[in-house]
């Protein structure tokens, strides 16, 4: 209950704050199950997308995220764990005892969306969007039924820059894609780039990069 | 007529019209169910009357409804100036200090009143301090263009902006009790100059102005809807400190001033790439959208005013 409202009012804050629009250009919010694959430049980029989901879609979409972040601290443990009932996994190869790809493997065979960063980390280089790693190929191979849909998330990173306290009123816009999925036979690399190429092809023209 | 009258009668005049052209929309709507024209022209009608009955609740509330309104129109306008300009992250802290200083410091000028200083608080203080903080982060590429576009964005959003309910401050000799008509007249005759330029085109627009910012802009357009506009203004010169005359010729400069508006915010759009600055308007797009015209006739009809018109 109170987890519920709490989600309420950070997607209220969300409007807020950022003025968030979701656009569906390339595809519909409809009920089936997706993997929202977006860039990813700040934490607040999958409040962003459940913002904008329907909260019918909501209420199914859980994002994906790093373990060693929202563990820590009990606010943040309640933010993730019960808000917004996150698939959280472990980045340390090292450490960890699961495969973070069946986590999230087991998460869909329950009926789960799910949203990902196929960057892996967030991006604080002046890039626009950092190679793919493998995580989106292997899920999308292993489970071909699910949807891919890629989602660019514009102007987050300049509302929160990394290491800044005051947020900035500006405008964000969401913007869904159309679905992309593994070709017959084609191997992790050239998917990775197709893919990349389909989320880039969303951002707003740029003129000039850092 | 007392000044409770005469506003009365303006909003109702007001009413009025928006209630022949929503049943007109309506009636459009059953016949060409299907056309976007109608669809937009519908969204514009509605978008008009939740306009209309805000700046009627500002009116009611009095001068601190009216600043309160502009304040949250011009912070509106200044987060989509701002989105569209090319800031990095060295500007954040001057970005920050434009929405939560700048912008409340100015309204707060013109609620007690010091000319002095909220007419120059952004071309002069703000003009030199705030690139001084973009440089104390020492981010220098692209510097003289970043800071620019602050400039720019806090002079059109806030600056002008303010100039509306700063028409409140003037001491007008025999007007002290209406001065709130005279905010009604501005935003009255230059919208609806908006408006009829747009019939106009329309009905007989043949040349156009500036293919190249805006198809809809044509002489034919701009020549009826700012003669038409002007003599709405000189109708209205009951509810103003002016004679019919002055009335006219205050309309016809605002007027002119509000297509200028329309022009060079075009521009600006062009050259971002966007239709519209923002979608907070069903039908009219963003706040800047429908201010432009606004924000270029504000300052002019606030000094012309006040050169001629006050003690």
């Amino acid at each position: 209950m109170i987890a519920k409202l709490f989600a309420i009012a950070v997607t209220i804050f969300a409007r807020i704050v950022t003025g968030v629009r979701g656009e569906w250009r390339g595809c519909l919010p409809e009920a089936r199950q997706r993997i929202y694959f977006a860039n990813h430049t700040s934490h607040g980029d999958f409040v962003l997308i459940w913002t904008v989901l329907p909260a019918a879609l909501r209420r199914c979409t859980r994002p994906v995220a790093a373990a060693d972040y929202w563990r820590q601290g009990r606010l943040r443990r309640f933010i993730g764990e019960k808000v917004f009932d996150a698939v959280l996994i472990d980045r340390d190869a090292a450490a960890r005892q699961a495969d973070p790809i069946e986590i999230l493997l087991a998460a869909l065979d329950r009926g789960a969306s799910l949203i990902f960063f196929p960057e892996g980390t967030r991006n604080t280089t002046g890039q626009r969007l950092l190679p793919f790693r493998g995580g989106l190929y292997r899920l999308a191979s292993a489970r071909p039924q699910v949807e891919l849909v890629p989602v660019w998330i514009d102007n987050l990173n300049r509302v929160l820059p990394k290491g800044e306290i005051v947020p900035l009123p500006l405008l964000c816009t969401v913007t869904f894609g159309t679905p992309v999925s593994v070709a017959p036979g084609e191997e992790s690399g050239p998917f990775r780039e197709r893919s990349r190429d389909a989320l880039l092809a969303l951002a707003p023209a740029v003129e000039d990069e850092e | 007529m007392s000044a409770g009258q005469a506003t009365l009668a303006v909003f109702g005049g007001i009413s009025a019209i928006l209630l022949a052209a929503s049943l007109i929309g309506f009636a459009l709507a059953h016949r060409f169910a299907e056309s976007p024209v109608v669809g937009n022209l519908n969204a514009r009608i509605k978008a008009w009357w939740v306009m209309v009955a805000l700046i009627g609740l500002a009116f009611a509330l009095g001068k601190a409804g009216v600043i309160t309104l502009f304040a949250i129109a011009s912070f509106a306008a200044l987060r989509e100036f701002l989105t569209l300009t090319r800031t990095r992250r060295g500007d954040h802290l001057a970005l920050a200090a434009a929405f939560f200083v700048v912008l409340p410091l100015q309204y707060y000028l013109i609620w007690i009143e010091w000319y002095g200083l909220y007419s120059i608080l952004i071309p002069v203080y703000v003009f030199l301090l705030l690139p001084v903080v973009a440089a104390l982060r020492g981010d220098t590429a692209q510097f003289m263009r970043r800071i620019a576009e602050v400039q720019w964005g806090l002079m059109i959003s806030v600056y002008c902006v303010s100039h509306v309910p700063a028409l409140l401050t003037l001491p007008i000799p025999g007007f002290e009790h209406r001065k709130l008509l005279l905010i009604a007249f501005l935003i009255l005759v230059v919208q609806s100059s908006d408006v009829l330029q747009y019939v106009w085109g329309k009905l007989l627009g043949r040349r156009q102005i500036a293919p190249s910012l805006s198809p809809s802009k044509t002489v034919e357009g701009f020549v009826g809807g700012v003669a038409s506009a002007t003599l709405l203004g000189a109708a209205l010169w009951w509810i103003t400190p002016f004679s019919p005359w002055q009335a006219a010729i205050m309309a016809l400069v605002i007027n002119v001033m509000g297509f200028c508006g329309g022009l060079v915010m075009s521009a600006i759009k062009r050259d971002r790439g966007v239709k519209d600055w923002g979608q907070m308007i069903e039908g009219h797009g963003g706040m800047l959208d429908r201010l432009d015209s606004v924000i270029f006739a504000a300052p002019i009809f606030f000094h012309l005013t006040r050169y001629w018109w006050t003690v």
